[in-house]
Protein backbone atom coordinates (compact mmCIF):
# COMPACT_ATOMS: atom_id res chain seq x y z
CA UNK A 1 0.00 0.00 0.00
CA UNK A 2 1.19 3.29 -1.05
CA UNK A 3 2.47 5.47 2.17
CA UNK A 4 3.33 9.28 2.81
CA UNK A 5 6.27 10.31 5.19
CA UNK A 6 5.46 13.29 6.81
CA UNK A 7 8.16 14.54 9.62
CA UNK A 8 8.62 17.73 12.33
CA UNK A 9 11.43 19.80 12.04
CA UNK A 10 10.46 21.84 15.16
CA UNK A 11 8.06 22.08 17.71
CA UNK A 12 8.13 25.66 18.22
CA UNK A 13 10.32 29.04 17.24
CA UNK A 14 13.40 28.26 19.34
CA UNK A 15 13.94 24.09 18.67
CA UNK A 16 16.72 22.35 18.16
CA UNK A 17 18.18 22.47 14.21
CA UNK A 18 19.96 19.14 13.65
CA UNK A 19 17.13 17.16 14.08
CA UNK A 20 15.56 18.60 10.67
CA UNK A 21 18.13 18.18 9.07
CA UNK A 22 18.66 14.23 10.34
CA UNK A 23 15.21 13.97 9.32
CA UNK A 24 15.33 15.20 5.67
CA UNK A 25 18.98 13.29 4.77
CA UNK A 26 17.86 9.99 6.59
CA UNK A 27 13.64 10.00 7.54
CA UNK A 28 13.47 8.90 3.34
CA UNK A 29 10.80 11.61 3.73
CA UNK A 30 8.21 13.19 1.17
CA UNK A 31 7.13 16.26 3.62
CA UNK A 32 8.96 18.08 5.82
CA UNK A 33 6.57 20.72 8.50
CA UNK A 34 8.04 23.01 11.05
CA UNK A 35 5.56 24.52 13.19
CA UNK A 36 7.21 27.45 14.79
CA UNK A 37 4.39 30.03 15.85
CA UNK A 38 3.26 30.04 19.41
CA UNK A 39 0.02 32.10 20.29
CA UNK A 40 2.51 35.11 21.34
CA UNK A 41 5.12 34.66 18.24
CA UNK A 42 2.45 36.36 15.82
CA UNK A 43 1.92 39.39 18.07
CA UNK A 44 5.41 39.61 18.47
CA UNK A 45 6.38 39.78 14.63
CA UNK A 46 3.70 41.88 14.22
CA UNK A 47 5.01 44.45 16.53
CA UNK A 48 8.55 44.07 14.58
CA UNK A 49 6.87 44.32 11.27
CA UNK A 50 5.10 47.66 11.48
CA UNK A 51 8.93 49.05 12.62
CA UNK A 52 10.28 47.52 9.23
CA UNK A 53 8.00 46.35 6.73
CA UNK A 54 10.57 43.63 5.59
CA UNK A 55 10.89 42.18 9.07
CA UNK A 56 7.81 40.15 11.00
CA UNK A 57 8.74 36.46 10.14
CA UNK A 58 10.75 33.93 12.10
CA UNK A 59 14.14 35.09 13.14
CA UNK A 60 15.18 31.60 12.84
CA UNK A 61 13.67 30.95 9.46
CA UNK A 62 17.89 31.49 7.77
CA UNK A 63 19.03 28.95 9.53
CA UNK A 64 16.79 26.73 9.33
CA UNK A 65 16.23 26.87 5.96
CA UNK A 66 19.88 26.97 5.12
CA UNK A 67 20.13 23.63 7.29
CA UNK A 68 17.69 21.55 4.86
CA UNK A 69 16.73 23.26 1.41
CA UNK A 70 19.27 21.34 -0.06
CA UNK A 71 18.98 17.85 1.56
CA UNK A 72 15.40 18.18 0.57
CA UNK A 73 15.42 19.61 -2.85
CA UNK A 74 17.94 16.78 -3.81
CA UNK A 75 15.34 14.20 -2.31
CA UNK A 76 12.39 16.13 -3.38
CA UNK A 77 10.74 16.87 0.31
CA UNK A 78 8.63 19.13 -0.09
CA UNK A 79 8.32 21.84 3.09
CA UNK A 80 5.70 23.11 4.96
CA UNK A 81 5.93 25.78 7.59
CA UNK A 82 4.25 28.59 9.62
CA UNK A 83 7.62 30.68 9.97
CA UNK A 84 5.97 33.01 8.15
CA UNK A 85 4.43 34.81 10.81
CA UNK A 86 2.94 38.39 10.41
CA UNK A 87 5.11 38.30 7.17
CA UNK A 88 4.48 35.22 5.05
CA UNK A 89 5.24 36.88 1.76
CA UNK A 90 9.14 38.46 3.02
CA UNK A 91 9.38 35.18 4.47
CA UNK A 92 8.99 33.46 1.12
CA UNK A 93 11.51 35.73 -0.15
CA UNK A 94 13.96 34.91 1.59
CA UNK A 95 13.71 31.50 1.22
CA UNK A 96 13.95 32.18 -2.58
CA UNK A 97 16.83 34.28 -1.92
CA UNK A 98 18.51 31.55 0.42
CA UNK A 99 17.59 28.71 -2.27
CA UNK A 100 19.64 31.26 -4.67
CA UNK A 101 22.59 31.48 -3.07
CA UNK A 102 22.63 27.78 -2.17
CA UNK A 103 22.55 27.17 -5.95
CA UNK A 104 19.03 26.02 -5.81
CA UNK A 105 17.85 27.65 -8.69
CA UNK A 106 13.88 27.25 -9.62
CA UNK A 107 12.88 26.19 -6.26
CA UNK A 108 9.33 27.72 -6.13
CA UNK A 109 8.40 29.08 -2.54
CA UNK A 110 4.18 29.74 -2.27
CA UNK A 111 3.38 31.97 0.23
CA UNK A 112 -0.49 31.60 2.02
CA UNK A 113 -1.98 35.06 3.33
CA UNK A 114 -5.21 36.05 4.56
CA UNK A 115 -5.06 35.07 8.04
CA UNK A 116 -4.98 38.65 9.15
CA UNK A 117 -8.37 39.58 10.96
CA UNK A 118 -7.21 42.50 12.90
CA UNK A 119 -9.73 45.16 11.12
CA UNK A 120 -12.86 43.00 11.57
CA UNK A 121 -12.06 41.95 14.96
CA UNK A 122 -12.18 46.22 15.99
CA UNK A 123 -15.27 46.61 14.61
CA UNK A 124 -16.66 43.76 16.80
CA UNK A 125 -17.40 42.75 20.40
CA UNK A 126 -17.27 38.87 20.44
CA UNK A 127 -17.00 36.89 24.13
CA UNK A 128 -13.17 35.46 24.47
CA UNK A 129 -12.89 31.64 24.83
CA UNK A 130 -10.71 29.48 26.98
CA UNK A 131 -10.87 32.90 29.60
CA UNK A 132 -13.45 35.36 30.73
CA UNK A 133 -13.63 38.51 28.42
CA UNK A 134 -14.83 39.80 25.57
CA UNK A 135 -12.73 41.17 22.52
CA UNK A 136 -13.87 44.64 23.08
CA UNK A 137 -11.60 44.14 26.41
CA UNK A 138 -8.67 44.22 24.85
CA UNK A 139 -9.07 46.14 21.31
CA UNK A 140 -8.31 49.24 22.78
CA UNK A 141 -4.08 47.82 23.11
CA UNK A 142 -4.65 45.28 20.64
CA UNK A 143 -1.39 44.55 18.05
CA UNK A 144 -2.52 42.00 15.92
CA UNK A 145 -5.70 39.35 15.68
CA UNK A 146 -4.63 36.39 13.10
CA UNK A 147 -7.80 33.13 12.41
CA UNK A 148 -6.31 30.34 12.11
CA UNK A 149 -6.72 29.06 8.38
CA UNK A 150 -7.01 25.64 7.45
CA UNK A 151 -5.58 23.22 4.38
CA UNK A 152 -7.17 24.31 1.71
CA UNK A 153 -4.62 27.40 0.85
CA UNK A 154 -2.02 25.25 1.22
CA UNK A 155 -3.24 22.17 -0.43
CA UNK A 156 -3.42 24.80 -3.86
CA UNK A 157 0.00 25.89 -2.95
CA UNK A 158 1.11 22.39 -2.96
CA UNK A 159 -0.83 21.54 -6.06
CA UNK A 160 0.32 24.57 -7.63
CA UNK A 161 4.25 22.89 -7.53
CA UNK A 162 5.26 24.32 -4.30
CA UNK A 163 8.57 23.19 -3.12
CA UNK A 164 8.34 25.08 0.07
CA UNK A 165 5.14 26.62 1.58
CA UNK A 166 5.38 29.65 4.12
CA UNK A 167 1.87 30.48 5.98
CA UNK A 168 1.42 32.61 8.92
CA UNK A 169 -1.22 31.68 11.43
CA UNK A 170 -2.72 28.22 10.38
CA UNK A 171 -4.06 24.90 12.59
CA UNK A 172 -1.09 22.98 13.37
CA UNK A 173 -2.29 19.82 12.65
CA UNK A 174 -3.48 21.49 8.81
CA UNK A 175 0.09 22.01 8.45
CA UNK A 176 0.39 18.22 8.33
CA UNK A 177 -2.92 17.37 7.03
CA UNK A 178 -2.27 19.47 4.09
CA UNK A 179 0.25 16.84 2.25
CA UNK A 180 -2.11 14.20 2.79
CA UNK A 181 -5.47 15.79 1.30
CA UNK A 182 -2.91 16.90 -1.24
CA UNK A 183 -1.08 13.10 -1.88
CA UNK A 184 -3.97 11.32 -1.42
CA UNK A 185 -6.69 13.25 -2.66
CA UNK A 186 -8.85 13.28 0.37
CA UNK A 187 -12.50 15.55 0.29
CA UNK A 188 -13.12 18.21 2.26
CA UNK A 189 -15.53 16.95 3.39
CA UNK A 190 -14.35 13.35 4.16
CA UNK A 191 -14.34 13.90 7.56
CA UNK A 192 -12.92 10.39 8.91
CA UNK A 193 -10.25 11.02 7.04
CA UNK A 194 -9.65 14.34 7.88
CA UNK A 195 -10.07 13.76 11.11
CA UNK A 196 -7.35 11.15 10.94
CA UNK A 197 -5.14 13.20 9.42
CA UNK A 198 -5.63 15.87 12.04
CA UNK A 199 -4.52 13.07 14.47
CA UNK A 200 -1.38 12.89 12.66
CA UNK A 201 -0.29 16.53 13.07
CA UNK A 202 -1.73 16.46 16.66
CA UNK A 203 0.57 13.88 17.16
CA UNK A 204 3.34 15.42 15.35
CA UNK A 205 3.57 19.06 15.47
CA UNK A 206 5.31 19.40 18.75
CA UNK A 207 8.44 17.28 17.30
CA UNK A 208 9.96 15.65 20.03
CA UNK A 209 7.36 15.87 22.29
CA UNK A 210 6.19 12.48 20.41
CA UNK A 211 9.58 11.05 20.72
CA UNK A 212 10.38 10.83 24.30
CA UNK A 213 10.80 14.82 24.76
CA UNK A 214 9.28 16.18 27.76
CA UNK A 215 8.47 12.80 29.46
CA UNK A 216 11.85 11.04 30.52
CA UNK A 217 11.72 10.68 34.68
CA UNK A 218 14.53 8.33 35.65
CA UNK A 219 13.27 5.38 36.90
CA UNK A 220 9.71 5.56 36.26
CA UNK A 221 10.03 6.63 32.45
CA UNK A 222 13.73 6.21 30.96
CA UNK A 223 14.83 7.74 27.46
CA UNK A 224 18.27 7.05 26.13
CA UNK A 225 19.90 10.01 24.40
CA UNK A 226 18.10 13.31 24.58
CA UNK A 227 20.98 14.91 23.64
CA UNK A 228 20.63 13.67 20.12
CA UNK A 229 16.82 13.03 20.26
CA UNK A 230 15.46 12.45 17.09
CA UNK A 231 12.18 14.28 15.72
CA UNK A 232 9.17 11.97 14.63
CA UNK A 233 7.85 10.83 11.31
CA UNK A 234 4.72 9.22 10.34
CA UNK A 235 4.24 6.70 7.77
CA UNK A 236 0.48 7.22 6.54
CA UNK A 237 -1.76 5.41 4.10
CA UNK A 238 -4.80 6.38 1.92
CA UNK A 239 -7.08 5.64 4.95
CA UNK A 240 -5.59 8.11 7.56
CA UNK A 241 -4.42 4.99 9.19
CA UNK A 242 -0.65 5.55 10.45
CA UNK A 243 2.85 4.56 11.70
CA UNK A 244 4.89 7.28 14.13
CA UNK A 245 8.56 6.50 14.06
CA UNK A 246 11.32 8.48 14.09
CA UNK A 247 14.83 7.83 12.13
CA UNK A 248 16.87 4.97 12.92
CA UNK A 249 19.56 5.29 15.51
CA UNK A 250 18.71 8.94 16.84
CA UNK A 251 18.00 9.57 20.13
CA UNK A 252 14.82 8.82 22.16
CA UNK A 253 11.85 6.66 22.00
CA UNK A 254 8.38 6.34 20.42
CA UNK A 255 6.23 4.02 22.70
CA UNK A 256 2.80 3.60 23.33
CA UNK A 257 3.02 5.85 26.48
CA UNK A 258 5.10 8.75 24.29
CA UNK A 259 2.47 8.67 22.13
CA UNK A 260 -0.82 8.63 24.86
CA UNK A 261 0.87 11.50 26.73
CA UNK A 262 0.95 13.48 23.19
CA UNK A 263 -2.78 12.28 22.03
CA UNK A 264 -3.80 14.15 24.94
CA UNK A 265 -1.82 16.93 25.34
CA UNK A 266 -3.34 20.43 25.19
CA UNK A 267 -6.27 18.11 24.22
CA UNK A 268 -9.83 18.89 26.15
CA UNK A 269 -12.54 17.11 24.94
CA UNK A 270 -11.07 13.99 23.37
CA UNK A 271 -14.06 13.57 21.17
CA UNK A 272 -14.26 17.05 19.64
CA UNK A 273 -10.80 18.40 18.76
CA UNK A 274 -11.85 21.32 17.06
CA UNK A 275 -9.87 22.50 13.87
CA UNK A 276 -10.55 24.77 10.95
CA UNK A 277 -11.16 21.76 8.63
CA UNK A 278 -12.80 19.29 10.53
CA UNK A 279 -13.71 18.25 14.34
CA UNK A 280 -11.37 15.73 15.33
CA UNK A 281 -12.34 12.70 17.48
CA UNK A 282 -9.84 10.60 18.79
CA UNK A 283 -11.76 9.04 21.87
CA UNK A 284 -11.82 5.52 19.71
CA UNK A 285 -7.78 5.55 18.86
CA UNK A 286 -5.75 2.42 19.47
CA UNK A 287 -2.47 2.77 19.92
CA UNK A 288 -0.53 -0.57 19.16
CA UNK A 289 3.30 -0.81 19.31
CA UNK A 290 4.14 -2.89 15.88
CA UNK A 291 8.43 -2.76 16.08
CA UNK A 292 11.45 -0.58 17.86
CA UNK A 293 10.47 2.95 18.16
CA UNK A 294 7.47 2.13 16.26
CA UNK A 295 3.87 2.53 17.00
CA UNK A 296 0.82 1.78 14.74
CA UNK A 297 -2.58 4.63 14.99
CA UNK A 298 -5.74 3.51 13.65
CA UNK A 299 -9.26 4.50 15.05
CA UNK A 300 -9.61 8.51 15.14
CA UNK A 301 -12.31 9.66 12.71
CA UNK A 302 -14.22 13.29 12.69
CA UNK A 303 -17.17 15.28 12.32
CA UNK A 304 -18.35 18.43 10.15
CA UNK A 305 -16.26 21.66 10.60
CA UNK A 306 -17.87 24.19 12.78
CA UNK A 307 -18.67 27.44 11.39
CA UNK A 308 -16.46 29.85 13.38
CA UNK A 309 -12.39 29.81 13.32
CA UNK A 310 -10.21 30.33 16.06
CA UNK A 311 -8.55 33.91 16.20
CA UNK A 312 -5.62 34.88 18.35
CA UNK A 313 -5.63 38.36 19.48
CA UNK A 314 -2.08 40.20 20.53
CA UNK A 315 -2.66 43.10 22.94
CA UNK A 316 -0.51 45.23 25.52
CA UNK A 317 -1.47 44.05 29.00
CA UNK A 318 0.34 46.49 30.92
CA UNK A 319 3.97 45.55 32.72
CA UNK A 320 5.21 42.41 34.96
CA UNK A 321 8.34 43.54 37.42
CA UNK A 322 10.00 40.58 38.86
CA UNK A 323 13.15 40.15 41.49
CA UNK A 324 14.58 37.07 42.90
CA UNK A 325 17.07 36.57 45.76
CA UNK A 326 18.99 33.35 47.08
CA UNK A 327 19.61 32.25 51.09
CA UNK A 328 22.00 29.43 51.44
CA UNK A 329 22.62 27.43 54.89
CA UNK A 330 21.01 27.10 57.91
CA UNK A 331 18.04 29.33 58.84
CA UNK A 332 18.10 29.92 54.85
CA UNK A 333 14.43 29.91 55.00
CA UNK A 334 13.59 31.93 57.69
CA UNK A 335 15.58 34.71 56.17
CA UNK A 336 13.92 34.33 53.23
CA UNK A 337 10.16 34.79 54.97
CA UNK A 338 12.20 37.97 56.48
CA UNK A 339 13.32 39.31 53.36
CA UNK A 340 9.74 38.40 51.83
CA UNK A 341 7.70 40.26 54.92
CA UNK A 342 10.31 43.37 53.90
CA UNK A 343 9.55 43.74 50.32
CA UNK A 344 6.05 43.45 51.19
CA UNK A 345 6.23 46.11 53.85
CA UNK A 346 8.17 48.19 51.57
CA UNK A 347 5.63 47.88 49.01
CA UNK A 348 2.88 49.46 51.42
CA UNK A 349 5.42 52.28 52.78
CA UNK A 350 6.52 53.46 48.96
CA UNK A 351 3.13 53.35 47.66
CA UNK A 352 3.69 50.81 44.61
CA UNK A 353 1.04 50.76 42.51
CA UNK A 354 0.52 46.91 41.32
CA UNK A 355 -2.71 45.07 40.32
CA UNK A 356 -1.34 41.67 41.41
CA UNK A 357 1.54 40.18 43.36
CA UNK A 358 2.75 36.98 43.52
CA UNK A 359 5.75 36.07 46.17
CA UNK A 360 7.46 32.45 45.51
CA UNK A 361 10.13 30.58 47.36
CA UNK A 362 11.81 28.59 44.89
CA UNK A 363 12.39 25.34 46.17
CA UNK A 364 9.53 25.04 48.06
CA UNK A 365 6.68 26.32 46.70
CA UNK A 366 7.29 28.22 43.24
CA UNK A 367 5.73 25.81 41.34
CA UNK A 368 4.50 22.54 42.54
CA UNK A 369 0.91 22.81 43.78
CA UNK A 370 -1.68 20.65 45.90
CA UNK A 371 -1.07 19.94 49.42
CA UNK A 372 2.21 19.37 50.93
CA UNK A 373 3.98 15.63 50.48
CA UNK A 374 5.47 16.26 53.85
CA UNK A 375 6.25 18.48 56.50
CA UNK A 376 9.51 20.29 54.68
CA UNK A 377 12.57 19.85 55.74
CA UNK A 378 14.97 22.51 55.78
CA UNK A 379 16.08 23.48 52.27
CA UNK A 380 20.17 23.66 52.36
CA UNK A 381 19.47 27.09 49.71
CA UNK A 382 16.06 29.12 49.21
CA UNK A 383 15.37 31.49 46.60
CA UNK A 384 12.40 34.41 46.85
CA UNK A 385 10.97 35.37 43.87
CA UNK A 386 8.64 38.47 43.81
CA UNK A 387 6.50 39.20 40.72
CA UNK A 388 4.51 41.75 40.47
CA UNK A 389 1.89 43.42 37.59
CA UNK A 390 1.99 47.01 36.74
CA UNK A 391 -0.04 49.66 34.72
CA UNK A 392 3.59 51.51 34.04
CA UNK A 393 7.29 50.10 33.30
CA UNK A 394 8.52 52.50 36.34
CA UNK A 395 6.62 50.64 38.86
CA UNK A 396 7.57 47.34 37.19
CA UNK A 397 11.19 48.52 37.78
CA UNK A 398 10.59 49.39 41.47
CA UNK A 399 9.74 45.39 42.22
CA UNK A 400 13.24 44.08 41.21
CA UNK A 401 14.70 47.29 42.89
CA UNK A 402 12.91 45.92 45.96
CA UNK A 403 14.59 42.85 46.26
CA UNK A 404 18.24 44.25 44.65
CA UNK A 405 18.18 46.48 47.94
CA UNK A 406 17.82 43.42 50.23
CA UNK A 407 21.59 43.07 49.23
CA UNK A 408 22.40 46.07 51.81
CA UNK A 409 19.30 46.74 53.85
CA UNK A 410 17.66 42.98 54.45
CA UNK A 411 18.83 39.58 56.03
CA UNK A 412 21.91 38.37 56.46
CA UNK A 413 23.94 36.56 53.29
CA UNK A 414 21.31 37.18 50.34
CA UNK A 415 23.22 36.67 47.18
CA UNK A 416 22.77 36.42 43.27
CA UNK A 417 19.89 38.77 43.44
CA UNK A 418 18.41 39.24 39.51
CA UNK A 419 15.92 41.89 38.32
CA UNK A 420 13.50 42.28 35.18
CA UNK A 421 10.81 44.40 33.91
CA UNK A 422 9.05 44.00 30.69
CA UNK A 423 6.12 45.03 28.77
CA UNK A 424 3.56 42.20 28.55
CA UNK A 425 2.09 41.35 25.43
CA UNK A 426 -1.19 39.23 26.39
CA UNK A 427 -2.83 36.46 23.51
CA UNK A 428 -6.45 36.01 24.19
CA UNK A 429 -8.82 33.91 21.59
CA UNK A 430 -12.05 34.02 20.16
CA UNK A 431 -14.26 32.67 17.42
CA UNK A 432 -14.53 34.42 14.72
CA UNK A 433 -16.95 33.96 11.51
CA UNK A 434 -15.08 32.26 8.50
CA UNK A 435 -16.35 34.38 6.00
CA UNK A 436 -13.49 36.89 7.67
CA UNK A 437 -10.52 35.33 6.24
CA UNK A 438 -9.54 35.46 2.68
CA UNK A 439 -6.49 32.93 2.41
CA UNK A 440 -4.59 33.29 -0.68
CA UNK A 441 -1.80 32.12 -2.16
CA UNK A 442 1.42 33.67 -4.22
CA UNK A 443 5.14 32.43 -5.23
CA UNK A 444 8.10 33.14 -5.27
CA UNK A 445 11.05 31.43 -7.43
CA UNK A 446 14.39 31.32 -6.69
CA UNK A 447 16.28 32.87 -9.40
CA UNK B 1 0.52 4.36 47.44
CA UNK B 2 1.45 7.21 45.35
CA UNK B 3 -0.19 8.07 41.87
CA UNK B 4 3.01 8.07 40.36
CA UNK B 5 3.69 4.35 40.58
CA UNK B 6 0.73 3.10 38.62
CA UNK B 7 0.46 6.29 36.14
CA UNK B 8 2.07 8.72 34.11
CA UNK B 9 0.94 12.23 33.36
CA UNK B 10 1.46 15.38 30.98
CA UNK B 11 0.11 18.95 31.12
CA UNK B 12 -0.80 20.82 28.34
CA UNK B 13 -1.72 24.43 27.97
CA UNK B 14 -4.17 26.67 26.47
CA UNK B 15 -4.84 30.13 27.56
CA UNK B 16 -5.84 29.92 31.43
CA UNK B 17 -7.23 26.15 30.76
CA UNK B 18 -4.29 23.42 31.95
CA UNK B 19 -5.47 19.68 30.87
CA UNK B 20 -3.55 17.09 32.42
CA UNK B 21 -3.39 13.73 31.46
CA UNK B 22 -3.15 10.51 33.37
CA UNK B 23 -2.19 7.56 31.67
CA UNK B 24 -2.68 4.13 33.63
CA UNK B 25 1.10 1.31 33.19
CA UNK B 26 -1.46 -1.54 33.13
CA UNK B 27 -5.02 -2.06 32.85
CA UNK B 28 -6.17 -2.89 36.05
CA UNK B 29 -4.70 0.18 37.28
CA UNK B 30 -6.62 1.95 35.09
CA UNK B 31 -9.96 0.41 36.60
CA UNK B 32 -8.56 1.62 40.06
CA UNK B 33 -7.84 5.37 38.73
CA UNK B 34 -11.43 5.48 37.08
CA UNK B 35 -13.04 4.86 40.39
CA UNK B 36 -10.82 6.98 42.71
CA UNK B 37 -9.46 9.96 40.35
CA UNK B 38 -13.05 11.76 40.32
CA UNK B 39 -12.52 15.40 38.42
CA UNK B 40 -13.55 16.66 42.14
CA UNK B 41 -11.02 14.67 43.43
CA UNK B 42 -8.02 16.58 41.54
CA UNK B 43 -10.52 19.89 42.45
CA UNK B 44 -10.02 19.65 46.00
CA UNK B 45 -6.11 18.14 45.04
CA UNK B 46 -5.47 21.71 43.78
CA UNK B 47 -7.17 23.83 45.84
CA UNK B 48 -7.07 27.43 45.18
CA UNK B 49 -4.58 27.20 41.70
CA UNK B 50 -7.62 26.32 40.09
CA UNK B 51 -10.37 28.73 40.24
CA UNK B 52 -12.79 27.42 37.60
CA UNK B 53 -14.15 23.54 37.38
CA UNK B 54 -12.61 20.78 36.77
CA UNK B 55 -14.10 18.14 33.94
CA UNK B 56 -12.67 14.86 33.74
CA UNK B 57 -12.59 12.87 30.31
CA UNK B 58 -12.49 8.99 29.81
CA UNK B 59 -10.44 7.25 27.74
CA UNK B 60 -10.31 3.29 28.38
CA UNK B 61 -8.53 2.23 25.08
CA UNK B 62 -5.57 4.52 26.27
CA UNK B 63 -5.97 3.73 29.88
CA UNK B 64 -6.12 7.06 30.52
CA UNK B 65 -7.91 9.85 31.85
CA UNK B 66 -7.50 13.54 31.05
CA UNK B 67 -8.50 16.25 33.40
CA UNK B 68 -9.49 19.86 31.90
CA UNK B 69 -8.83 22.63 34.68
CA UNK B 70 -10.60 26.03 34.01
CA UNK B 71 -8.96 28.88 35.31
CA UNK B 72 -5.61 27.04 36.59
CA UNK B 73 -3.05 29.05 35.29
CA UNK B 74 -3.29 32.48 36.46
CA UNK B 75 -5.53 34.19 34.00
CA UNK B 76 -3.58 32.71 31.57
CA UNK B 77 0.16 31.43 30.03
CA UNK B 78 0.63 35.05 28.42
CA UNK B 79 -0.23 37.13 31.30
CA UNK B 80 0.08 35.01 33.95
CA UNK B 81 2.87 36.39 37.02
CA UNK B 82 3.87 32.41 37.79
CA UNK B 83 7.62 31.32 37.34
CA UNK B 84 6.07 28.14 35.51
CA UNK B 85 3.04 29.85 33.72
CA UNK B 86 2.36 26.71 31.55
CA UNK B 87 2.07 24.87 34.26
CA UNK B 88 3.93 22.19 33.05
CA UNK B 89 4.96 21.08 36.90
CA UNK B 90 1.09 20.62 37.58
CA UNK B 91 1.24 17.01 36.16
CA UNK B 92 4.46 16.36 38.54
CA UNK B 93 2.28 17.40 41.58
CA UNK B 94 -0.64 15.77 40.68
CA UNK B 95 1.50 12.16 40.56
CA UNK B 96 2.34 12.90 44.65
CA UNK B 97 -1.11 12.20 45.10
CA UNK B 98 -2.17 9.39 47.88
CA UNK B 99 -4.28 7.12 46.59
CA UNK B 100 -6.72 4.99 49.05
CA UNK B 101 -7.48 2.38 47.07
CA UNK B 102 -10.21 0.64 49.64
CA UNK B 103 -7.68 -2.51 49.70
CA UNK B 104 -8.10 -3.13 45.74
CA UNK B 105 -4.32 -2.23 44.44
CA UNK B 106 -2.89 -4.65 43.37
CA UNK B 107 0.07 -6.12 45.59
CA UNK B 108 2.94 -5.70 43.08
CA UNK B 109 1.98 -2.05 42.40
CA UNK B 110 4.12 -1.02 44.80
CA UNK B 111 7.77 -2.18 43.99
CA UNK B 112 6.98 -1.93 40.51
CA UNK B 113 7.66 0.98 38.99
CA UNK B 114 8.73 0.29 35.53
CA UNK B 115 5.57 -0.44 33.64
CA UNK B 116 5.80 -3.99 31.70
CA UNK B 117 6.47 -4.26 27.95
CA UNK B 118 3.33 -5.53 27.61
CA UNK B 119 1.55 -3.02 29.90
CA UNK B 120 -1.48 -0.73 29.48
Amino acid sequence: MRTVRIGAGAGYSGDRIEPARELAEKGGLDYLVFECLAERTIALAQAARRADPGAGFDPLLADRMRAVLRPCAERRVRIVTNMGAANPSAAARETARIAAELGLSGLKVAAVTGDDVTAAIRGADLPLIERAGRTADVAATMVSANAYLGAAPIVAALAGGADVVVTGRVGDPAMFLAPLIHAFGWAMDDWVRLGRGTLVGHLLECAGQVTGGYFADPGCKDVPDLARLGFPLAEVDEAGDAVITKVEGSGGRVSRATCTEQLLYEVHDPARYLQPDVVADFSGVALREVGPDRVAVSGATGHARTETLKASIGYHDGFIGEGQISYAGAGALARARLARAIVEERFRLTGLEASELRFDLIGLDAVRRGPPVSAPSEPAEIRLRVAGRTATLRDARRIGNEVETLYTNGPAGGGGAWSSAREVLAVASTLVPRDWVTPAVAYEVAP
Amino acid sequence: MKLREIAHARTGDKGDVSNISVIAYRAEDYRLLHAVLTAERVRAYFGDTVRGGVRRHALPALCALNFVMDGALGGGVTRSLALDPHGKSLSSSLLDMELDDGGTAPQAAAPELRPPASGC
